[in-house]
């Protein structure tokens, strides 16, 4: 039951705040993708760095608990699938999550966009087996897979930077997405 | 009316929503429910692709006839026949969230944009069967690339990097070497 409450309070949330920051919007993710206006370029990077930041400090603490981590294995699927991705969001303007909030918003061309996406991860789902087989070399993994560059307090998850306090390198790294999100032009063309 | 945020305070708060969903439960992400509406859908028409078995010990395991469907102890089937769970609620609960936000000072769509967005009529015109084609074959892509990466820019990109996760520093870099040239290309004004 608190799963369920705590699915509605987040998700509501989430829901709630890609639509106010301007993400469930095609003409801003567009206008981000063509250069022409970073808003949104400007609040990714930040909210990055931000969260990064606190999560590394309040998981040293032991304010949020290291069970909750969980990074993602990095193999050649991971850049192909994102550029195969980055052809849907670069001529819809959605991505998975955004388009969601975008239909609640009004955004009936949503509707369009998630039956495709449900058509898309079925075909995934059907070619998996093929996939696995004609082509392993898809999941072959990338500097050992499940790694992170910070050490997290998770020890499942081996850090690439090692030796060093995990707080210290993501607070590097935090500080230079929140630096380039306060530098970075409203618009770099048009 | 245009009431959306300023970069600073979206971005701060952005963050906060992505940091409160590790706090109290897993990192965000929104793409494997694509999967598991589709197996609530097909498991229907073909039981073989959502089984509930007993084992000897008298516990619940769960199986699949699809390879993909059946991986990690076949997780997405029992997502799929407790489809009350969290991450399916999840996003559920992210249209309401859009739908309050539009309400509660929005900004609200335009009359003229419900269908169309502004960008796409201007460039490629007020065809709605084409937007509707586009934003299919978009879905289509997103997708299917998001199923063979292991997520998308929520759980890749945003709860990735937020744990400076290798995998979505690799993702972010798929994503936009072709979506940068692709909305270049598609759309000139």
């Amino acid at each position: 039951m608190k799963e369920i409450l705590f699915a509605i309070l987040i998700g509501g949330s989430f829901g709630f705040v890609l639509h106010k920051v301007g993400a469930t919007n095609p003409n801003k993710i567009v206008g981000f993708l063509r250069l022409t206006d970073l808003h949104l370029a400007k609040v990714i990077l930040f909210a990055i760095g931000f969260s990064s930041l606190l999560l590394f400090i309040l998981m040293a603490v032991g304010l949020i608990p290291a069970a909750h981590i969980s990074v993602k294995s990095s193999y050649i699927g991971v850049i192909i699938g994102g550029a195969i991705f980055g052809i849907g969001f670069g001529l819809g303007g959605y991505c998975p999550g955004t388009t969601l909030a975008a239909l609640g918003s009004g955004r009936k061309d949503s509707i369009f966009m998630i039956l495709g996406g449900l058509v898309g991860a079925w075909v995934f789902v059907l070619v998996y087996g093929w996939l696995t087989t004609s082509m392993p070399w898809l999941y072959d993994k990338i500097a050992g897979g499940k790694v992170s560059l910070a050490q997290t307090a998770n020890e499942n998850f081996p850090a690439l930077i090692d030796g060093i306090s995990g707080v210290l390198v993501a607070a590097v790294v935090a500080i230079l997405f929140m630096g380039g999100a306060a530098l970075l032009p409203s618009k770099l063309r048009g | 009316m245009n009431s959306s945020w300023g970069w600073l305070k979206s971005g701060i708060i952005l963050g906060a929503a992505f940091l409160l969903a590790v706090a109290l439960v897993k990192p965000i992400g929104v793409s494997t429910q694509y999967v598991i509406a589709d197996c609530f859908i097909f498991c229907k028409i073909n039981p073989k692709l959502a089984q509930e078995n007993i084992d000897t010990d008298g516990n619940k395991t769960y199986s699949s006839s699809n390879a993909y469907l059946n991986k990690n102890n076949g997780k997405y089937v029992k997502s799929t026949l407790n489809i009350a769970n969290y991450g399916f609620i999840f996003v559920l609960a992210m249209f309401a969230g859009g739908f309050l936000a539009s309400k509660l000072g929005g900004p609200k769509v335009e009359k003229e944009e419900t269908w169309i967005p502004h960008v796409w009529r201007e460039n490629l015109g007020s065809s709605w069967l084409k937007r509707m084609i586009g934003a299919f074959a978009s879905g289509f892509f997103i997708l299917f690339g998001a199923r063979l990466a292991g997520g998308c820019t929520s759980g890749h990109m945003m709860s990735g990097m937020m744990q400076t996760s290798l995998s979505g520093y690799l993702f972010a870099a798929g994503v936009f070497a072709v979506a940068v040239p692709v909305a270049i290309i598609v759309f000139k004004k």
